[in-house]
């Protein structure tokens, strides 16, 4: 069987059978790499001697049966936003290009403990500003599904990496849909994990009260594993919460009979593709086909939580990044006379211009005059969205919607009207603003062929639940992937 | 024309260092002085991906201060971001709290010549330190030093109650004696672990409204802050004498010319963009934390001065002197609780110990000797084993170096010979070695005795006991 074929899981147990070795599944990976990401683009940073260093190291540890787990052996991608001992994380910014950081994200850590080989880091929208990979100082990412279509963003590498199997799974973040939107356009799964689940410690923050870590995989079974995985208390991080409910592979149950499911009418509103509308409402079908209840309510201020998320997101994001400042660490510009001339140079020339408007944006309506019409609002509005989702709660266990408006965009179409890209994030932003779980799952395509992603949100710690309806989804329909795409 | 009486209105911002063992948001030594740079970790040197997590112990502190000096404690505070680019603040923002400080409301009662008052507090809280920037001129750069980055400070602000340079010293000493007495802070100026700014205008007496203020930075002593107080209010009174406007601004105080000059004016006040840190969770300070809390609040000085009058039978003066110093006090009581008489300790530590502490220019504060070293000295002096300039002597190498008097004594050979038959036997030498004297004092001169007993004590290398000799010489003679 063809290596690259195999979920990650499947690919550990084979690893653990003896059928192959965690080298040749590096070396499969990496072959794979060398075809493809001339084109996709995928990795910022690809390290073939330290990931053969590590299969070297994991196989022993899984002959001598020190490690058993259902992720031991399998090539890993992360995001560049996430620190990684020893190898570069640019966070794809010209600003970070030479950064090298002196620790390890708690959430690669686990990943590393639990025996993943990590092959290298993937490319995504500068600091994860931007929809479509198309902001990173690094090239563009292209989508493996039609290279002439964006792969979404700001994860588009670790999205398009799984896609174009130059990965068994990858890490990705997620600040307003930054997990689920690639995945929808890249036809792979993806969930943003309750704000507080995985740690924070050693994600390079760009809104810091949105940002979460989360997996992007072949298959809900891997999602779960992986989130597993990640997802514990972290005393590094002091919004990580405690939850003993992380033994997330216990919901992969193909039952949703008895489940409460709730339509969004306002997602199906004005600007929804119809091949995507079609898609989503079909999957919403097949659930109500395997015993769900499935009906349709009102869920108001979704027009809100745009220019709430911008404006909260932004303001985080002028304070998070003030600290590049070419003194420490990072890019620093070649000349420059005193302090200030040197501070304001080395930004001026290693942020890109979707990062620079994100800034002023921030330092805008955090200052003194505005902060109370703006930012204070913002947060007015964050907690009514949250009070929105908490009563659709009270009456159902799950939201299903669309990920996002459209399939992929064609590359260059997006850029050029920031405020159409932005309203872009419509469906997912709303989830990080109240906090919740989300996932997406392939769905099918559109007419030009391109992957459509139907969203779940959960209640907060409720990510069972989204994985329990995605399995038995995933499950009735055949599974969905580029692989089985090519096949048929 | 009739002169026209000023008054000067005062308010203070104090920082204070906490004295926690580690940083307030990583695990860092606070520990002064090392390496550049060896006590430092990713999160206080604001390295991409790190995040902070609050010591504990530095709330404690803070409540602890703000419950003795009579605050409201804020039990759902927050941590905001104060967003400035300057080197020595790695993150270029400054965790602090603006909006929802932990202690607000308070008051301490000060006595100066003029009498009592209460001075306002109108907040404390909680902030990081920032690093230190040195200037290196010879290879004309700078450089940065993160060990302090992250040291964790209170800042009280006063409400501007205060009118005169004796009233900010008062109020100065109240809180670093508050602040000691609750371990917080040793409060040394000198060393930066406490540090006022300086605001100050002056309206003309009986005036409703306050004078445009100044702010004045870099007051490292209490001989400073009264000659700054002074200056400024002269400079600001002549100003305005001459029709001249005071600027706000912030001046700093260069204590060796005795003037300050303008740093920065209003104009060029920043904005700080201050917002809630989203990396920290708002903190809860529950009733029963709070409940123990206020049970740990130590006797503060006042409560201790009315206490020893009560118990200890020692003079106002040396009550006054020894809970001037927490540490001091703790020795007193310590070394009383060890059997000893309480005017005996007092004694050693009014005289000897402070005259050491003078010669050495230490503060009450730097007194290294354990309590049980003290005791055990005072007892061989109590016992007779040695004798009051033996004793001394002793006590000089206690306060250096902490040693036990028992042991020095016995491995130095100190102890008082209390063998009769060998002083007598010294005696009878002396006095066969010192025909005149004898005659002398035969012949009714007192004094001549004296110089027998100091021939013997010489002999004796110091460790005869006084009155001993004494007795076998007027035996002898």
């Amino acid at each position: 069987m063809n290596i690259l074929a195999y979920s990650a899981v499947e690919l550990s147990t084979a690893i653990k059978e003896k059928k192959i070795t965690v080298r040749e599944a590096v070396e499969a990976v990496l072959d794979q790499i060398d075809q493809k990401d001339k084109t996709l683009n995928c990795y910022v940073t690809v390290d073939s001697a330290k990931a053969y260093a590590q299969a070297e190291e994991i196989q022993k540890k899984i002959d001598a049966g020190e490690l058993a787990g259902p992720l031991a052996g399998v090539p890993v991608a992360i995001k560049d936003n996430m620190c990684t001992k020893d190898m570069l994380t640019t966070c794809s910014s010209k600003i970070l290009g030479n950064f090298i950081p002196a620790f390890t994200a708690e959430a690669v850590e686990r990943l590393q403990a639990a025996g993943a080989v990590i092959i290298g880091k993937t490319n995504m929208d500068e600091f994860a500003m931007g929809s479509t990979t198309e902001t990173s100082a690094f090239g563009v990412t292209r989508n493996p599904w039609n290279t002439e279509h964006v792969p979404g963003g700001s994860s588009g590498g670790s999205a398009a990496a799984v896609a174009a199997e130059e990965c068994f799974f990858a890490l990705g973040s997620d600040t307003g849909g930054s997990i689920r939107q690639p995945a929808s356009y890249c036809g792979v799964v993806g969930l943003k994990p309750t704000y507080g689940t995985v740690s924070r410690y050693g994600l390079i923050a760009y809104g810091s009260s949105l940002d979460q870590i989360g997996p992007l995989t072949k298959t809900v079974t891997d999602c779960a594993t992986v989130l597993e995985t990640i997802a514990a208390h972290d005393s590094k991080d002091s919004t990580s919460v405690e939850r003993e409910d992380t033994d997330f592979t216990k919901a992969l149950v193909e039952d949703v009979s008895g489940m409460k499911i709730g339509i969004p009418r306002d997602y199906f509103g004005e600007g929804l593709d119809s091949d995507v509308k079609t898609a989503v409402l079909a999957a919403a079908e097949t659930l109500k086909q395997k015993g769900a209840i499935v009906e349709e309510f009102d869920l108001p201020l979704v027009d809100y939580a745009i220019p709430c998320y911008y404006t909260i997101a932004a303001a985080e994001a002028s304070s998070n990044l003030e600290r590049f400042d070419g003194i420490k660490y990072g890019y620093r510009t070649e000349s420059y006379e005193g302090l200030h001339n040197m501070y304001k140079k080395s930004r001026s020339e290693g942020f890109g211009p979707e990062v620079k408007r994100r800034i002023m944006l921030g330092a805008f309506v955090l200052s003194s005059g505005y902060f109370d019409a703006y930012y204070l609002k913002a947060l007015r509005t964050k907690a009514l969205i949250k009070k929105a989702f908490d009563e659709a709660f009270t009456k159902y266990d799950l939201i299903l919607g669309p990920v996002a408006p459209t399939t992929a965009p064609v590359l260059g179409s997006s850029l050029s009207d920031p405020l159409k890209m932005y309203l872009g994030d419509i469906y997912t932003i709303a989830v990080n603003l109240a906090g919740l779980p989300g996932i997406s799952v392939p769905c099918g395509t559109d007419k030009a062929g391109m992957p459509i992603g139907l969203q779940l949100i959960g209640d907060c710690f409720q990510e069972k639940k989204l994985i329990q309806a995605a399995y038995t989804y995933e499950k009735t329909c055949g599974g969905f992937s580029i692989a089985a795409e090519r096949e048929r | 024309m009739a002169q026209k009486i000023y008054e000067t209105v005062i308010g203070l911002e104090v920082h204070v260092e906490l004295a926690t063992k580690t940083k307030i948001f990583c695990g860092c030594s606070t520990e002064f002085g090392g390496a550049p740079n060896s006590h430092t970790c990713p999160v206080c040197t604001g390295m991409p991906g790190s995040l902070p997590v609050l010591n504990k112990q530095v709330l404690e502190y803070a409540v602890a201060v703000g419950l003795a000096t009579n605050c409201n404690i804020t039990q759902y505070c927050k941590f905001d971001r104060k967003n400035y680019f300057y080197p020595d603040n790695p993150q270029n923002y400054q965790i602090s709290q603006l909006y929802l400080p932990i202690c607000r409301n308070g008051h301490v009662e000060i006595e100066t010549a003029a009498g009592k008052k209460n001075v306002g507090i109108h907040e404390i809280h909680m902030e990081e330190d920032a690093g230190k920037l040195i200037h290196d001129e010879w290879e004309d750069c700078s450089l940065v030093d993160y060990n302090r980055s992250g040291v964790p400070l209170i800042e009280i602000v006063s409400e501007p109650d205060m009118r005169s340079a004796d009233e900010v010293i008062a109020y100065l000493e109240k809180l670093r004696l508050l602040i000691q007495y609750l371990g917080a802070s040793d409060c040394k100026l000198q060393e930066g672990s406490m540090r006022a700014d300086v605001n100050l205008s002056i309206r003309e007496m009986g005036a409703p409204e306050f004078g445009t203020r100044t702010e004045m930075k870099n007051l490292n002593s209490f001989k400073a802050i009264a000659h700054a107080i002074d200056g400024e209010r002269a400079r600001q009174i002549e100003l305005l004498e001459e029709g001249k406007a005071v600027i706000q601004e912030t001046r700093r105080w260069d204590d060796n010319k005795e003037y300050s000059y303008a740093m920065r004016s209003k104009e060029d006040a920043q904005d700080y963009r201050y917002f809630p840190d989203p990396d920290l969770t708002p903190i809860v300070v529950s009733d029963e934390w709070l409940s123990e809390i206020k049970a740990k609040q130590p006797e503060f000085r006042t409560e201790k001065i009315a206490r020893y009058q009560k118990e200890f039978d020692i003079p106002e003066y040396d009550i006054d002197i020894i809970t001037s110093s927490k540490h001091m006090a703790d020795l007193f009581e310590a070394t009383v609780a060890l059997g000893r008489e309480p005017k005996k300790v007092s004694n050693w530590l009014m005289v000897e110990t402070m005259r050491l502490l003078k010669e050495n220019m230490m503060d009450p504060e730097d007194i290294k000797y354990s309590p049980e070293h003290l005791a055990a000295l005072i007892k061989l002096v109590d016992d007779k084993a040695i004798n009051g300039s033996v004793a001394k002597e002793v006590f000089e190498v206690v306060f250096k170096e902490d040693v036990d008097p028992v042991q020095y004594v016995e491995e130095h050979g100190l102890k008082t010979v209390n063998d009769e038959g060998a002083l007598r036997k010294t005696i009878e030498e002396i006095v066969a070695a010192n025909p005149q004297s004898v005659e002398d004092y035969h012949n009714g001169k007192e004094k001549a005795i004296g110089f027998l007993v100091g021939q013997t004590m010489k002999a004796m290398h110091g460790k005869a006991d006084p009155g001993m000799v004494n007795q076998i010489l007027k035996e002898l003679l």
